[in-house]
């Protein structure tokens, strides 16, 4: 590399202007409506860091021949794949892809300061070790954890938390490992050294995400995303580049704002997830319909009779609507009801779904407006007033058991769906939700159970309505 | 041990942690799925430290490394910015087919939030 002049100072400034753009498009999606504006300044804002970035490499004129190769092949491989499983991925499988991204994010941070630390060789400085150690550890943990997250959340993997005997003491052992070894190569540089600290970093991220069940997946991504962007950053001050610790950075706080949101909407502190070991995860407890007694068993005509003559209906939609791909057909039902000019909205919990949102961009694919889309706390005082509250595949975050004291989701924040002049219940049976306890909602007088798959169960009202209505 | 350099660059880092806090803390829930898909895309910059592994390598290994670390930062920047622009241009304030009855649409509708500028 040359010295540094001119063209330096602009490269810099270059990547200050690029980071610019990233924090005012996040700044631009604090309102759907600006939104995607936000997205097209940070995307302007990636394109002027990388034609800097190749600027500099043809500036500095040292690159070989297969160095541009090399790089030429591996981006067009990658940017394929992305554009690829971007264009094509469901909406309900939204969390795995967004897994996917944080994995290769990290895994790249990671490489980076491999490669950095390689050609350093024992030159490298006790400073820079630190930085490269933290870029390898955070980066190769969010690598193997975002693979298995995102395996448990495509089914591929049991999303049940896997806990065996002596787990724990793996874990111990890796981060003994991790901070020994790693301490041992700051004062005396070995590349075996790295390599040992990077086996037992990925170690650890598998053995971090098995024992997490699916139902907690929205704080695991929202925790790996904040370990990408951290791991982005450290790599920015290996290299000595503003853009990666600028841009890292913000990602870092993005993450760790929606892990704090997530852990608070489930009322547990974000070591006890990590912990793991809770909850059944997305397996079906045996029960077959109309298990239990006290419970009201309810018909498609009732049912239907009951939407019809409603003057204000509220939508619960929980993760059940995504697993059975039925948010076209609860929006064809909404949008039936509002032509016969009942007063339809959806009241979503922060942690509906398997990642933070899950549910609103579910709902915004079947065309339903967003601000018919109700947070938590707007809606909950609007259950008293409501007709029919209709709760399709949400369980835990309708239970009134959570407002008393000894239960194992007490003091958790739910939706007041009890409220409600009447509930209809959508489910396939009297399973429990994840937190393994019986929904006391259901055994409320008021509600009444209609036993089905989310999809067919809609498909049927949304018939029978019609039929009502003629 | 001082180190002017690494002292900007950790007061840079600290800053924009901040600043993150700050502009993030301001995204609403209904917008939570595409801020992390667009947080995944920025995190993407990492294809610059690809990038320049790809200037210093002289050895198979070397090369071997630049190219994972470019095909993976490069799906990384594409993916995510594609999917987050699909994600973003479904989200409507009103049902791209009018309901008939304009009046029921219009009580759903009845939050006094900003409008379509």
């Amino acid at each position: 590399m040359s010295t540094p002049d001119a063209f330096d100072t602009v490269i810099q400034l270059i990547y200050v202007l690029a980071a610019s753009c990233f924090v005012f498009g996040l700044h631009l999606m604090n309102n759907p409506a600006t939104a995607r504006r936000g997205n097209q300044a940070s995307t302007v804002g990636m394109i002027i860091a990388v034609a800097a970035t190749l600027a500099v490499i043809v500036h500095g004129g040292v690159i070989s021949a297969t160095g541009w190769i090399v790089l030429a092949a591996g981006a067009l491989v990658g940017g394929a794949a992305g554009l690829y499983s971007a264009r094509t991925v469901q909406m309900t499988a939204m969390p795995q892809l967004v897994s996917l991204f944080n994995a290769v994010g990290g895994g790249a941070a990671a490489l980076v300061a491999i490669h950095d630390y390689m050609q350093a060789g024992s030159s490298v400085s006790g400073t820079t070790s630190v930085f490269i150690l933290l870029d390898v550890i955070i980066g190769s943990v969010t690598f193997s954890g975002s693979i298995i997250a995102a395996g448990k959340l495509q089914g591929v993997i049991t999303s049940a938390p896997v806990t065996f005997p002596g787990a724990r003491f793996i874990n111990l052992a890796l981060g003994v490992i991790a901070l020994g070894v790693g301490g041992y190569i700051i004062a005396s540089p070995s590349l075996i050294g790295l390599v040992v600290v990077l086996i037992a970093a990925l170690v650890f991220g598998v053995s971090m995400v098995m024992p997490i069940g699916g139902a907690d997946m929205p704080v695991v991504i929202s925790l790996l995303n904040a370990f990408t962007g951290t791991a982005v950053a450290m790599a920015g001050f290996v290299i000595g580049n503003w853009a990666l610790i600028i841009a890292g950075a913000l990602v870092g706080a993005s993450g760790g704002i929606l892990t704090k949101l997530m852990a608070d909407a489930m009322n547990r502190s974000i070591p006890n997830i990590i912990v793991g070991g809770f909850g059944t995860g997305d397996v079906a407890v045996s029960g077959g319909p109309g298990a239990g007694a006290g419970v009201r068993a309810i018909q498609a005509d009732d049912a239907a009779i009951q939407l019809a003559y409603a003057s204000k209906v509220i939508i619960v939609p929980g993760y059940g609507l995504a697993a059975a791909q039925a948010q076209h057909g609860v929006a064809e039902l909404a949008d039936l009801l509002e032509s016969r000019g009942v007063d339809v909205s959806y009241a979503i919990h922060p942690v509906a779904g398997r990642m933070p949102g899950h549910m609103n961009v579910l709902l915004a694919e079947a065309n339903v407006p967003y601000p018919q889309l109700k947070e938590m706390d707007d809606i909950n005082p609007e259950f008293p007033r409501t007709d029919v509250a209709l709760v399709i595949g949400a369980n835990d975050v309708t239970n009134p058991a959570a407002r008393r004291a000894g239960t194992a989701i007490s003091g958790m924040p739910i939706l007041d769906v009890d409220q409600a002049h009447s509930i209809i219940v959508i489910k396939r049976s009297m399973g429990h939700g994840y937190a393994g306890i019986e929904n006391e909602l259901y055994f409320d007088p008021k509600t009444s159970m209609y036993f089905a798959d989310a999809k067919t169960a809609l498909a049927e009202l949304t018939s029978a309505v019609k039929t009502l209505v003629g | 041990m001082y180190d002017p350099a690494l002292l900007v660059d950790l007061a840079i880092f600290v800053l924009s942690l901040w600043v993150g806090f700050e502009v993030i803390s301001k995204v609403p829930a209904t917008l939570h799925t595409p801020l992390m898909s667009a947080a995944n895309s920025i995190h993407g910059i990492v294809l610059v430290g690809a990038m320049l592994i790809a200037v210093t390598a002289n050895n198979a290994v070397g090369y071997i490394l630049a190219f994972v670390a470019a095909a993976f930062a490069a799906m990384n920047v594409v993916g995510g910015y594609v999917v987050t622009g699909r994600m973003l241009k479904m989200f409507r304030k009103r049902p791209t087919v009018p309901a008939p009855d304009a009046q029921a649409v219009a009580a759903a509708n009845g939050s006094p939030e900003v409008r379509q500028p």
